[in-house]
Parts: structure tokens; sequence; C-alpha cells
């Protein structure tokens, strides 16, 4: 990732994008996949396309890479309208959910594919096939055939394929899908790395939270066809601005509740007699529906009455113990259970909490997000 | 016990493949002979250990050499081979687009188009190949509905030439052809082809550069099935083809049938398996290495 102070294009008025998506729809049959979204892209951007499957996002890149075409809108790359123009003839390449690497050709010859299509000179093909080999570590490699390779090694090969042409636009289709947790976590580093270093402008497509919040400059949450939020890793964590995006990205409790009065902290009620207080997203009135969203890890649980603003008082249901955090789910007696995340500081003989022990849960009033859609 | 049953296989070789040979070999050394059987020497045991060296003595060549020097011999086999590898090739012509098709097609459709296939095997092959003549006649369907359709105004002359071999050899050998390369092409993972245009290919280059190169083990191995069996194959030629289509198969029928020569005939037959045995072997050979790759 660049560097996240100085790299933020989206919020120049200036910047031109390279990528700009406006008003495209797809329909297939009377399915509509892409339902009129618009989108900029910066260069060097690192974008992450995430949700469910069947959102969308496989078909918004497809139609990146000139293998749908829109049902109405336009895409435009580096300001050329990619309307009717073939993939091959695209300044974009793309990286296969399944690698696609071709089962009859070596390493080295998947790399220089493309290349060699370009009809390159074989000097130069050498040379750029052996600068991708060395940028994704795979020099030992070049004459294996793709079927001799581990898992992470094919990926790699795909992806060393998919730069090789240097493209203005790499596609990555749940690229680290079919790796384990260890590697995928690894290999997550190494794509920041190397679009960095090649200063690429990545356009990713997973519905793996982690990992599009881990890679990405920007992540564009979807559903259904639209975008949902378009925004930083730590603005969609932060600051989701509907329940939908709340509950896609990480573990958050949801809490039905009724805005009571408005002042700095929003006062809302949630049980005859409860209030909590929290920061409002948006416009409210008093009595409007809303629904409050606490982050398991922002909560405080202690067996004595803490000094918070929202505090309530519950039974241990369930304890969830992860290594390094546990899990506490706390049912109230007004009916919500609440999930609660703390930190293992100490050895788990030393642990405070028991299953049906009484406790406090508490939070301070700028860590709820009241969300009224 | 196991032992038992990894000897079936072997003893089924040796009293089915091996011994039949063997005699067919043995006969071809002899000499043809008015009598029964019809050849000479046949081995008398009643004479003892004189007998058999007797037996040996009687053995030779000759028919090896006759074949060699007669040119009808050497004239049929040659025109054999040719005709079995034009027949290949227009095999290959036919069934490439139909495998193509079928692995394309969805996925829900493909055991009924694998099925369609194999379905003219249900029905005898010699009946098969009879039908063919009611079709290639000069007053068979085929010329019937060319000069209803105004195509033609007098009857084609197909059946009787080596053009009613080929269409009976395609026809016939078609499933072997489809079969394997409809295997290889099934197995394709289609984005490959979606990766190949991806990297500037057009989609007639990533059929050259993809999807031929993976077809290509299910081609040989087509070709292979229908080659070797084409070479000796004898009822296509005598009953859709004529006078001239010389093909090994009918001279040995011929040979074996006509003149009785039985020692001619056998030394024909292992000369056709002579020849054979270099695709067999080139096919062995292939297969394995494609075992190998695919480990």
């Amino acid at each position: 990732m660049v560097n996240e102070a100085a790299f933020h294009p989206w919020d120049d008025p200036d910047a031109t994008p390279l990528i700009r998506i406006e008003g495209v729809t797809k329909t297939f049959g009377d399915f509509t996949a892409i339902d009129d979204v618009s989108l900029s892209i910066y260069g060097q951007e690192f974008f992450a396309l995430l949700g469910p499957s069947g959102c969308g996002k496989t078909t918004l890149m497809r139609m990146l890479a000139g293998f749908e075409t829109p049902s109405a809108g336009r895409i435009t790359i580096d300001g050329t309208d990619m309307a009717g123009v073939p993939p091959n003839k695209r300044a974009v390449n793309m990286m296969f959910q399944s690698y696609a690497l071709f089962p009859h050709l070596s390493v080295w010859d998947n790399i220089a594919f493309g290349l060699k299509r370009d009809g390159l000179d074989r000097d130069l093909v050498g040379a750029r096939v052996d600068e991708m080999l060395k940028l994704t570590q795979l020099g030992k490699l070049a004459r294996r055939k793709p079927h001799q390779l581990s898992g992470g090694q094919r990926q790699r090969v795909a992806l060393a394929r998919a730069m090789a042409k240097g493209p203005k636009l790499l596609l990555l289709d749940e690229p680290l899908g079919a790796l384990d947790k260890k590697l995928r976590q690894e290999t997550q580093f190494e794509l920041m790395d190397i679009q960095e270093k090649t200063g690429t402008t990545f356009v990713i497509v997973t519905h793996d939270q982690e990992e599009a919040m881990t890679v990405a400059s920007r992540v564009a949450v979807m559903d259904q066809g639209r975008f949902m939020q378009v925004d930083t890793p730590d603005r969609i964590y932060e600051a989701p601005n509907s329940v939908y995006v709340a509950d896609f990205i990480g573990d958050v409790n949801l809490v039905p509740a009724r805005v009571r009065q408005l002042r700095d902290a929003v006062m809302l009620d949630w049980a005859e007699g409860k209030r909590f207080f929290a920061k409002p997203v948006g416009d409210l009135t008093v009595g409007q529906e809303v629904t409050l969203a606490i982050r398991p890890e922002k909560i405080a649980i202690s067996r004595e009455v803490p000094e918070e603003p929202n505090r309530v008082k519950g039974k241990i249901l369930d304890i969830g113990y992860l290594g390094n955090l546990s899990t506490y789910h706390v049912e109230l007696p007004e009916g919500p259970v609440i999930k609660c995340e703390v930190g293992n500081r100490s050895r788990l003989s030393r642990r405070d909490f028991s299953w049906d022990d009484e406790v406090w849960l508490s939070w301070s009033d700028t860590a709820g997000l009241v969300l009224s859609s | 016990m196991l032992r038992v049953f990894t000897a079936i296989p072997y003893v089924w070789l040796l009293v089915l493949f091996l011994v039949p040979f063997a005699i067919v070999a043995k006969i071809s050394v002899s000499d043809y002979a008015i009598s029964i059987p019809p050849y000479t020497p046949t081995l008398d045991f009643s004479e003892g250990w004189a007998g058999v060296n007797a037996f040996f003595a009687a053995l030779d060549f000759e028919n090896f050499t006759f074949l060699a020097e007669d040119e009808l011999y050497w004239k049929a086999y040659l025109s054999s081979v040719q005709i079995a590898a034009i027949a290949t090739f227009l095999t290959l012509s036919v069934g490439f687009p139909i495998a193509y098709g079928m692995a394309r097609a969805p996925r829900e459709w493909q055991p009924a188009l694998l099925m369609l296939v194999i379905l003219p095997f249900w029905t005898s092959f010699l009946i098969r190949v009879y039908a063919w003549i009611g079709i290639l006649a000069n007053e068979g369907f085929l010329n019937q509905f060319l000069m209803w359709l105004g195509v033609i105004s007098e009857p084609l002359q197909i059946l009787n030439t080596n053009w009613a071999v080929y269409i009976g050899i395609v026809y016939t050998y078609l499933p072997f052809m489809i079969l394997p390369i409809y295997a290889s092409l099934e197995r394709m993972d289609p984005s490959l082809l979606e990766a190949a245009e991806d990297l500037g290919c057009s989609r007639t280059a990533a059929f050259w550069h993809v999807t031929w190169p993976l077809a290509r083990p299910g081609v040989i191995a087509g070709c292979f099935l229908v080659f070797i069996p084409t070479v000796g194959e004898f009822v296509i030629p005598s009953l859709l083809g004529g006078s001239d289509t010389l093909m090994i198969g009918k001279v040995l029928w011929e040979e074996f049938f006509n003149n009785r020569d039985w020692p001619v005939a056998s030394a024909v037959a292992i000369i056709l398996l002579l020849i054979l045995i270099i695709p067999i072997v080139l096919f062995q050979r292939h297969e394995t290495k494609e075992r190998e790759r695919g480990a």
C-alpha cells in the first residue's frame, strides 16, 4: 500500500481517475447483475470489490477485462471508452480465480505467453520473464510444468503471467481463495509489496473481508449489484453507513432502538426504560426507528458496576476461547444477547468469568453507531 | 489365491493369442497341398523323433519370398496403409468438430450426446455396413434425394468406389475418434481460453495455442484407434468398395477362402501384423507417456 497519509487521490477534486465506471448496468435475461453503478478508480490504487457470492463483483470485474459488455452505461480506462474493445486489445490483465495456467506450458512459457503474442523480440521476452520470475521468487521453478507446483507457487505464476505485459490495470479474481489461511495471510503482504514496487493499479475481487481490509486502499462493499459503501478500510469498519455494511464487515452487535433525544450524543430507547448513548450517523429525527451497532471489542466486561454511560447487566451464556481473544455471549434480561471480545492478556487459569456469571457490560458513548438504514 | 487371479490374463493371452499366432506362423512356413488340412507338412508323432525332424526340415520361407516377389501383395499393403491414412484423416476432420461441440455443450446435455455417439454400437456392425449399400447405391437414398433436389440429373457412382470405403470407415470408426478427443477437451478449463484472450490472443490464436495442444493427446489416441484396425479392414472394402479397391484384408480373405491357400494367407497375415506392430508400439509409448504426465 502506498503511504496512507499522502495517497488519497479520491479526496482530491483535481485528480483524474484511471477507470471511470458511469451508470453501468448489466442484465442476464431478467436478472440484474449490476444495477446502475458509478465509480472512479485512481492510478496506483489497490481497490477491493467485496461482497457475498452473487453480489455482482465478478461481473463488474469481467466487464473491466472485456469478457462481458455493459447492458447500459460506459466504462473508460485512461480516458478511452472501452465499448467494443475486446479483451485482447485492452491494457488490462487478469489473474483468474482458477489461475488458468496453461497445463502444457512450463512456468517460463506461461509467463512469456502474452509477451510472445505481442511479437516481442526474443531477448526482450527473456529479460521480461526473468524479471517477473525474480519479482515472484520463482526463478528455480522456471522449467516446471504447472502440475508440478504447489498451490502457492501456482498462484505466483498466475500473478507473474498477468503482470508480465505491464498492464495499466491488473484484475485479481479471488486471488488467494485456494490457499490455506496461513499462506493466504503471507501472500496478502506479498501482493501489497508487489503492487507497491510496480505501481500498477490493482482491482481485487474477494468475498473475504479480512483480505479486502488488509490489502486495499479502498473497498467497495457490494450487495445485489449495487455499491453499499465505497470507502477506506478504516472508514468502512469504524463508520459503516448501513446495517448491511456493519454486519458484513467484522463482528457487530446490532440492537434495534428508537431515537429519544438528539444532543451531542443521541439518546436511544432500546427497551422499556432502558437507554443507550451513541454517536449519530446522518440525519436523525426524534422517534425514528434505528439500529445501534457496537463492535464486540469496544465493549468492556466487569464484575463491578462500571463508570461508562452505557452499561448493562447480564448473564454469561457462552464463552468462546480463540487463544488470543475470548468472546463472551452475554444475555440481557430484556432479551438481546451481546457479544463482547476481550484480549487474553493473562493465562486462562486466571480468567475472572465463568458460565452463568452475572456481569456488567459497558462502552463509551462514542463506541456505538446509530444506523438508520 | 491372488496368484491364480493375476495369472488369468496371462493364461487368456497365451491360449487365445499366442497359441493361435504360433499356429498361423507355423502354417505360413508350410506348403500348399490338396489335402485336409490343405497344407503340408503335418506333425506326425507315430514316427517318433525322426517325424519331428522331418517336419521341421520341410518348413521354409517360400511363401514370404513369393509375397515379396508378387507386386500384388506389395501394392495391397501399400494401398491399405494409404486408404487407412486418408480415412483416419477424414475421420479426424469429422470427429474433431463433433468432439469439440460436445465438450462445449451445456453440462446437462453431455451424457445424452455421449449416448448418441455410442448408440450405433447397439446394432450389428455388418448390418450397418449393409445399410450403407442402400444409401449409396445408384438407386439408393442419397442419389434419389440429390436427384429430387435437382442437384444432379444422373445418379452418382459412389458405391463400389474408394469413396464408399472412406464413407464406411469414417462412419464406423467415428466413435473411436470422438471419444478420446472429447475426453481431453472436456477436461479443459474454459477459463484457459479467456486467459489466452486476456493475454492478447484472438479467438483463432487461442484455439491454436491452447485448445489444440491440449486436445493433441486425444487426437493422437483417436488416430491410432482408427488407423490400426482400418489397415486390416475387410468387411467395409469388400461390401462397399469396388473391384479396384485394393486392401490387404480383402486379399487375405480371397487367398484363404477362394484360393484355399492357407500357407500364403497366413504369411499375408503375419506380415500385416508386423506392419501394424510399428503403430501399435508407438501408440503404447504415447499412452504410457500420457499416463506418466497425468500422474
